[in-house]
């Protein structure tokens, strides 16, 4: 599903480079469920954002689902985005004025897809996360853990080939975070291929595999025992 | 242009602006008050316009008066300053060989020009102006009657001894609030009965106030004056220059009596239009002032539009950047935000122009008669709305575009970075 060979990302700042990624080589196949662990600095939300096609890469190698990733223009890069990411940020980043069946109508708009299936598709990615009677709340009405849900919802509704979780639980209490994993879970369970960012053992643990990046290479990558989320909740 | 009718952009865009209507409404006053500005100005413009043509209306503008003066040249052997004196048949010629006139009416003054009668009435007397006129003049200087009936052919036919008088003459020979038609005045010792009361029209003022007017015919038998003809008032068909036609009956009469072709003082004659010419090309001057400083109004109100755009899509970074990582191409950002800033000002637009209509009508039933100062039915018109509204919109394409730009120059990631 994503084979990256050699990756290396420098930003500028200033006179002087900051060499972020130097040299990753990754190969995450279909149905993974995959944790990148490693402290602040160690590129890993570099690499997600690259992978994500967020931002590019200075060397290296990159084919998502088979389609190489080099050289987008704008417009090509928001289509892939579309049609093969699905997306969580730590801050659920969901427009404050519409409400949560509209947040995840969203992509699917971007998709052209009709009205009606866009309403009907939605409806059920929300049930899916157990939030279908909050579908007409806005997200100021919700709890931090509705509204990720609500995220999570809206990243699976373009049913992308791979979602990009960059820290899901980074801005929940450790009961909530569990809520969220027990979804991303269950959501792997159906054969999702799924990355997820963070910096905490436990929930790295809820992930089948741990890649541990340190001062920009993998340090680390091992198959780890997936432990079960739903039984914290 | 398939997306002008994609029913989920304009739901998406009245979605955005709708929920954020304060902000919404901020954005649009700058444009609400430009409309304002320009409609009340294009408005208060036409309005007076409008009220000079009112005031005006009862004189024909593309006429002309014609007067005999005294020569300044010698002529075949006749002496400077020689009287010219018309006759009533020079009416008949002109007529028949300018066809270009539409309605001459000659005219006879007791005594000479601007002299003054003594009218009299049961012991009050008024010093009036005394004219004998064909009704024909009033196609020309039309009377506004406040009682009674002008002169007409029945009068000059019978030549009876009737008169229309003046309001100022009314005061002076009736009491106040005596029923003045059918009773008798006294001019030169002939009684004429009062047929009509006139009131003189607040604007070009030919007969003065206080004037008595009788058949033409009639006067000709009551005070002998012959074939005699004082002056003529003569409208020119609307197609035609007045100044054309002033020639061509100079030449002829130059002509009859014997007058040096290069003498401009033998025949006095007034031009009409030339004052009608002026004022609206004062009106004109007028409306295209208020509907320059009216667009660069606008102008100012679309670029706030945009001013505010520009802030509202610095502030709107982290949703821009959401959509973009949700798979909104610069396009479809881009064309959000135009199409934001155009029906903005569309909209702001209809709401100003719909109050500063409000605020028209308003003014238009305080003053809008027209009978205090020249301001009636103050409102602009639809090719005047059309085209601020065109350049408007127009205006606030080019200028949706700056924040439009500037919002896909940010890339998703750093819209979305967490602070």
């Amino acid at each position: 599903m994503i084979e990256i060979k050699d990756l290396h990302k420098s930003y500028k700042m200033g006179s002087n480079s900051l060499h972020v990624l130097k040299g990753i080589n990754f190969t995450v196949k279909a149905g993974e469920l995959v944790a990148i662990m490693g402290s602040s600095g160690s590129g890993k939300s570099t690499l997600l954002n690259i992978i994500g096609i967020l931002d590019g890469a200075d060397s290296g190698d990159y084919t998502l689902d088979g389609v190489p990733i080099e050289d987008l223009t704008e417009t090509k890069a928001a289509q892939y985005r579309n049609k093969f990411l699905g997306f969580v940020f730590q801050s659920f980043n969901l427009i404050n004025y519409k409400t949560a069946l509209e947040n995840v109508a969203l992509p699917l708009y971007y998709q052209k897809v009709g009205r009606k299936e866009r309403q009907k598709k939605a409806l059920n990615y929300l049930e899916k996360v157990g939030l279908k009677e909050w579908a007409t709340h806005l997200p100021s009405e919700l709890s931090g853990g509705q509204k990720q849900r609500v995220a999570i919802a809206r990243a699976m509704a373009a049913e992308p080939k791979v979602l990009l979780a960059d820290e899901p639980t980074g801005a929940l209490d450790s009961k909530t975070s569990y809520e969220v994993m027990a979804l991303i879970q269950q959501i792997n369970d159906e054969g999702n291929t799924i990355l997820v960012v963070t910096h905490e053992e436990d929930i790295a643990h809820m992930c089948k595999r741990i890649v541990h990046l340190k001062d920009g290479v993998i340090v680390e990558d091992k198959k780890v025992e997936q432990v079960r989320a739903e039984q914290y909740v | 242009m398939g997306w002008l009718f994609d029913k989920d952009l304009w739901s998406e865009i009245f979605h955005t602006l709708g929920k954020n209507a304060f902000r919404t409404f901020l954005t649009m006053l700058g444009v609400i008050f430009a409309m304002i500005i320009l409609v009340l100005l294009l408005g208060s413009a036409n309005g007076m316009s409008n009220g000079f043509d009112k005031l005006f209306a009862g004189t024909a503008s593309n006429s002309l008066f014609v007067w005999g003066q005294s020569t300044s040249e010698p002529y075949k052997g006749f002496e400077r300053g020689r009287r010219i004196r018309y006759k009533i048949e020079d009416a008949e010629i002109l007529k028949r060989q300018i066809p270009e006139i539409e309605v001459l009416a000659p005219r006879i003054e007791l005594g000479s020009h601007r002299d003054i009668v003594t009218v009299y009435r049961k012991g009050q007397t008024s010093g009036s102006a005394v004219y004998g006129d064909f009704p024909e003049i009033d196609n020309i200087t039309k009377k506004k009657l406040v009682e009674g009936r002008f002169l007409n052919n029945n009068d000059i036919e019978n030549s009876k001894k009737v008169c229309v008088i003046g309001e100022e003459t009314y005061k002076l020979l009736f009491d106040k609030g005596e029923d003045a038609i059918g009773e008798e005045i006294r001019i030169n010792g002939v009684f004429f009965a009062v047929v009509g009361i006139y009131k003189p029209n607040n604007n070009i003022n030919i007969d003065g106030e206080n004037a008595v007017f009788i058949p033409f015919t009639t006067f000709q038998k009551a005070f002998n004056s012959g074939d005699r003809m004082g002056w003529m008032a003569i409208a020119v068909e609307p197609s035609t220059k007045v100044a054309v036609v002033e020639k061509d009956i100079k030449t002829i009469l130059k002509n009859k009596y014997d007058i040096h072709p290069d003498d401009e003082r033998a025949i006095g004659s007034f031009d009409m239009s030339e004052i009608f010419n002026n004022i609206s090309a004062f009106t004109n001057v007028l409306k295209g002032f208020s509907f320059f400083v009216g667009i660069f109004t606008l102008l100012a109100g679309v670029i706030a539009i945009s001013n505010i755009l520009l802030i509202t899509v610095k502030e709107r970074t982290k949703e821009i950047g959401v959509r973009r990582a949700l798979g909104a191409t610069p396009v479809i950002v881009k064309r959000q935000i135009v199409v934001e800033a155009i029906v903005l000002t569309a909209f702001a637009g209809l709401v100003g122009f719909a109050i500063s209509v409000g605020i028209l009508s308003i003014l238009n039933n305080l003053w809008g008669s027209g009978d205090d100062f020249p301001f009636v039915n103050p409102m602009i018109s639809i090719p005047q709305f059309g085209i601020s509204f065109l350049l408007m919109v127009s205006l606030s394409v080019l200028i949706g575009l700056l924040p439009a730009n500037k919002a896909v120059k940010v890339k998703p990631i750093e819209a979305l970075r967490e602070e």
